[in-house]
């Protein structure tokens, strides 16, 4: 494909173009065909998402910021995955943790690789903080918003930088802001509420976590697309730990459960 | 430096190795007035000799800010200067739209420095003739950079650039070791007297000097012309003392005349040769 006069449009979006000299123009790709070419016409990529993500919970404490997921990867009211990894971490003080589509999830990781790695590379001893990493995904998925081909997900950003703490969120129209906690999707109605009232200053990693379980277990009862397997993070200043998988205590003995239709003539 | 057959284009060798176009912008930098840069473990001060083409014009401006935490001071061709700090500011401005953060320095000397270079391998463009002290403050410290039109940057404690710099940058290398720990007051009144020393016969004022400082959390500013004065005076208030000691021995000894400052030195450098920007060779 003739790519003459599409050209401009692609290499100021790539994080790593200060390092390619004023001559140099990257290939286009059929890929950044589509994507451009969405600027002059409404070409869609992405007007409905496919393999999704639930809520992702956050919050600060003590020590930096916790977050946390489960690892459910949605096929509309499938439950087709149940192994999906919806948090990565982005640098050694960054973490990213996204709901809703998981394939724009994996090309916003890659691009924050390709940034990070661009960034390194500079090797002068400045680095991109939580703050940097949140205004430049906002920016993207903004731009993208912009071109009616949104990145379909609600990201969720924490970090630590310098004893300070940062948890932001960015949804798919580029809605940006930052808390000292935060959910997407379901969490936004269930998790939030409990919150506001629970959470305070300078909780320990273990409150915080609890707090967290507390809410990803109301989602679990309540929420179709969540299931009882999930990761915690923890970002500090000296680096970040996502835990293994694992499941939380849910209790279904509950006499409502067990004839829930005793009082509602007619329903099965 | 002599004319000969290779120095028609800046993308032609001599057979010394050298590129003698880029060499002949840096003596373009050296032909305009004095910059001077320092700075400490807090601030960067800049200095410039304001230079008028006469008495009834105004001088040139030479200190521009790039943003709250960057500065420049220029010398050489200020015209190519301007469009430096144009581009310095815009790639300032984007930076902090899109990562909500100030640019580091040193990032920006680079891609300055890197503009240059193009300039310098290409048929069609010429170097850009003027030297720029950029002065800014980020998350590693408060730095002090020299952009060349070679396209090298250097990182500097002290430095002067433009006529007459010799002289400054001698009186520089005889104190730069105690600007790490002055004050801002301190560092001021050592770049006052280092634009003393190229202002050599002219009294120094708040018309013939412009300064300007960038200091943790302090953003950059240039002096206006009463703050300045008072720094001035505030340098003679400690020369007067000196000047009265002379006076007296003039009387006894008036065949002796000497053109004593605070600094006690003049512009005689018996120091070692200043670092000045790299040639084409290393």
């Amino acid at each position: 494909m003739r790519s003459s006069k599409l050209i401009s449009v692609v290499p100021r979006t790539l994080p790593e173009s200060h390092l390619y000299s004023f001559h140099f123009i990257p290939t286009l790709r059929s890929i950044d065909f589509f994507q451009s070419l969405s600027a002059y016409v409404a070409v869609s990529m992405s007007r409905q998402p496919y393999v999704t993500g639930t809520s992702v919970l956050g919050l600060i404490y003590e020590g930096g910021v916790l977050i946390a997921a489960d690892t459910a990867g949605s096929y509309g009211s499938t439950t087709r995955f149940k192994s999906v990894e919806r948090m990565k971490a982005v640098s050694n003080n960054t973490l990213l943790g996204a709901s809703g589509e998981i394939s724009d999830f994996q090309a916003i990781t890659q691009l924050l690789d390709r940034l990070i790695v661009a960034d390194a590379m500079w090797d002068d001893g400045n680095d991109l903080g939580p703050l940097d990493i949140h205004n430049y995904l906002t920016r993207v998925m903004y731009n993208r918003r912009n071109k009616f081909d949104p990145l379909w997900n609600t990201l969720i950003l924490g970090g630590v930088k310098n004893g300070v703490k940062h948890l932001g969120s960015v949804s798919m129209i580029g809605v940006h802001y930052v808390d000292n906690h935060i959910a997407t999707g379901f969490g936004i109605h269930l998790a939030q509420p409990i919150f506001r009232e629970e959470w305070k200053e300078n909780m320990t990693l273990e409150e915080g976590t609890r707090l967290l379980e507390k809410a990803l277990l109301v989602l679990f009862y309540r929420d179709r697309s969540a299931i009882n397997k999930i990761q915690v993070a923890n970002v500090t200043e000296d680096g970040v730990h996502i835990s293994q998988p694992y499941a939380l205590k849910s209790e279904w003995n509950l006499e409502a459960f067990k004839n829930p239709t005793a009082s509602a003539a007619g329903s099965w | 430096m002599f004319r000969n057959q290779y120095d028609t284009d800046v993308t032609t060798w001599s057979p010394a190795g050298r590129l003698h176009q880029v060499e002949y912008a840096m003596e373009a930098v050296k032909q305009g007035s004095a910059a001077i840069g320092l700075r400490s473990k807090t601030h960067v001060v800049l200095a410039a000799v304001n230079k008028a083409s006469s008495e009834l014009s105004s001088h040139q401006k030479k200190l521009f800010k790039i943003d709250n935490h960057i500065g420049i001071a220029m010398a050489g061709l200020t015209a190519d200067g301007r469009v430096l700090s144009r581009y310095m500011r815009s790639e300032c401005i984007n930076h902090k739209f899109v990562y909500e953060s100030p640019l580091p320095v040193g990032r920006l000397v680079v891609q300055v420095a890197d503009k240059a270079q193009v300039c310098t391998q290409r048929s069609w463009k010429r170097p850009y003739g003027v030297g720029l002290l950029v002065a800014g403050l980020d998350e590693t410290g408060p730095h002090l950079y020299q952009n060349c039109p070679s396209g090298n940057y250097f990182e500097f404690h002290a430095f002067a650039i433009g006529s007459r710099s010799q002289a400054a940058k001698t009186y520089l290398e005889r104190k730069f070791e105690s600007f790490m720990d002055c004050s801002k007051e301190e560092l001021v009144r050592h770049a006052l007297h280092a634009v003393k020393e190229s202002l050599q016969e002219e009294e120094l004022s708040s018309a013939n000097c412009g300064v300007a400082i960038v200091g943790v959390g302090e953003p950059f500013v240039i002096l206006d012309s009463k703050t300045l004065q008072a720094y001035i005076e505030s340098l003679e208030g400690a020369k007067d003392d000196q000047a009265t000691k002379i006076e007296v021995e003039e009387e006894r000894n008036p065949a002796v005349i000497e053109r004593q400052d605070v600094s006690g030195g003049g512009g005689v450098g018996v120091g070692a040769e200043g670092e000045g920007p790299s040639d084409m060779e290393t």
